[in-house]
């Protein structure tokens, strides 16, 4: 299938399976692609050719967190209702959550490290905070498959430990994870398959099998060269004032 | 003394029927309010209160001063604005709020042009309103309005929120988060219309928006927020009235103006994020080290 944006293909002849339970990265340089096939994944795309087959999966099954959008920090509301958001799309706008959903979202504070946080409001939260809340919510939604879109950007190291041993536990319980990432270290000591995109697939497979130097390069997932650098730019440590 | 000033100016017929559509407005607009701000849309609402006018006064000139066909075409018109800016922003990549200008400039110009060549229309009564002319008409029109807007509010709370608050999520849960925005627009809309009779066009939005400002400085909850937002705007509505009555100046202005000092009294003296609590906590922060 194709994906179509803004009048060019984003992601161009991809063909392949996610299949149930796997753990899958998917990398590749700025505008690759990425957050498209995404969204066409989560059925908020629809592909400009071929098609997705989603199986017996329905919206709800789909739990997309998209790239870090930090709503207003003003908003009144607290954690808990944040991380209550998660039952939205099994419970819809009128249900109530059950005593069994009421103790998952208590649950889910508490393995991000926010179970003492719940009454605090959104606002009082910091980057690395908030994104443990939002994989609370997550946690709360309680999907099948899961699809996250740079959900380390801009969180402090701790943070990250916490958040992907939670995926790592939900990879254990057989869901289905798909994460679109930029550390390639954390992609080969982690994930064990990759997906690199560069517009059009590069690769897709076993991660050791895929992230090939010839692919890397390719996908322009190396660091960049930088003594192309020399000679343009030259930087002196500026002279302090007691010397000037 | 005291009874002569607060209580026997609503001993009138008029006074009464002022007072009951405003205590209806109360309940109705500035809960709406809270969300227009929450959602950076504070602006909307000068758009709306500008862009219903040609409505309104293409209604006046075509039916006498019907309050529904005034209304009606007011609705109308106010719908078109809204969704005229938003669809031309997204049509043309143009940012949203200065198409809005666009829309809503033209609208008032184009309302004034139709009350000017419609004689016999005054047009102060139309932007400024008159707790004068609030007739059974116009009571039912705003008494319906909150009837309206409330169970409406209330149906579409749950994602009114979240897609206020994370749109993105909103849209990847299935919030189908356009359906709710239109609906919120309407019911602004139809609030800012029910209010131009008691306090014209251009002062019927400060009913809603002022109370709903100020609500932050005295609930850190939603609920709160939209709770002191209607408390306020009662207040606002019964000084206002007052004030209209004693000093013979328009009910628009006396409330909003009435509104507007209960928001300036939560900046300063307010229980949360008022400038004095900042400047109590800022001197606690320089004695505790």
């Amino acid at each position: 299938m194709s994906l179509g944006y803004g009048g060019r293909d984003a992601v161009a002849r991809l063909s392949g399976a996610f299949a149930p339970g796997s753990f899958t990265a998917v990398v590749g340089p700025n505008g690759a692609g990425k957050t498209t096939l995404l969204r066409a994944l989560a059925d908020l795309h629809p592909p400009s050719a071929g098609r997705i087959d989603r199986g017996a999966l329905v919206r709800a099954d789909i739990a997309l967190l998209p790239q870090a959008a930090r709503p207003d920090p003003r908003f009144p509301l607290t954690c808990r209702d944040v991380a209550a958001q998660g039952l939205f799309p099994r419970l819809g706008p009128f249900r109530a959550a059950s005593a069994a959903q009421q103790a998952a979202i208590d649950a889910a504070l508490m393995a991000v490290g926010l179970g003492g946080a719940g009454a605090e409001p959104v606002g009082a939260l910091s980057a690395g905070q908030f994104q443990r809340l939002l994989f609370a919510r997550l946690a709360v939604q309680d999907a099948p498959v899961l699809l996250l879109d740079e959900p380390f950007n801009a969180v402090d190291a701790p943070t990250v430990v916490v958040l992907l041993s939670l995926l790592a536990a939900w990879h254990r319980e057989g869901r289905t994870i798909v994460a679109v990432l930029h550390d390639i270290d954390l992609v080969q000591r982690l994930f064990p398959e990759t997906l690199v995109l560069a517009g059009a697939p590069v690769g897709w497979g076993p991660t050791a099998e895929v992230l090939t130097p010839a692919n890397r390069r390719r996908a322009g997932l190396d660091a960049p060269d930088w003594s192309l650098l020399d000679g343009i730019a030259s930087f002196a440590p500026a002279r302090s004032r007691s010397a000037a | 003394m005291i009874h002569d000033i607060l209580i026997a100016p609503f001993a009138m017929g008029f006074m009464q029927r002022a007072l009951a559509g405003c205590l209806a407005l109360s309940l109705a607009g500035p809960p709406l309010g809270v969300f227009l701000v929450l959602r950076r849309m504070s602006l909307m609402s000068d758009v709306l209160q500008h862009g219903i006018l040609p409505g309104v006064a293409l209604g006046a000139v075509c039916f006498g001063l019907s309050v529904w066909a005034m209304g009606l075409g007011g609705i109308a018109a106010g719908l078109m604005v809204a969704l005229l800016a938003g669809s031309l922003a997204r049509a043309t990549g143009g940012r949203e709020d200065s198409q809005q200008a666009g829309v809503y400039l033209i609208a008032l110009a184009l309302g004034v042009a139709i009350v000017s060549a419609g004689r016999g229309i005054d047009l102060a009564h139309l932007l400024f309103g008159s707790v004068l002319a609030v007739d059974r008409t116009a009571l039912l029109a705003m008494a319906g309005a909150a009837t309206l807007t409330l169970p409406v509010l209330a149906l579409i709370w749950r994602p009114l929120i979240l897609e206020s608050f994370d749109p993105g999520f909103a849209e990847a849960a299935g919030g189908r988060g356009g359906l709710w925005h239109l609906g919120f627009l309407a019911l602004v809309v139809i609030c800012v219309v029910s209010g131009f009779v008691a306090l014209g066009t251009l002062m019927s939005v400060g009913l809603m928006m002022l109370p709903a400002i100020a609500a932050r400085h005295f609930a850190g909850s939603l609920g709160g927020q939209v709770r002191a937002s209607v408390l306020l705007a009662v207040l606002a509505s019964v000084a206002g009235l007052l004030l209209s009555f004693h000093l013979d100046i328009p009910a628009g202005p006396a409330i909003v103006l009435s509104a507007g000092a209960l928001w300036l009294a939560g900046v300063v003296t307010g229980p949360r994020e008022s400038l004095l609590r900042v400047a109590v906590a800022d001197g606690a922060a320089l004695k505790t080290p």
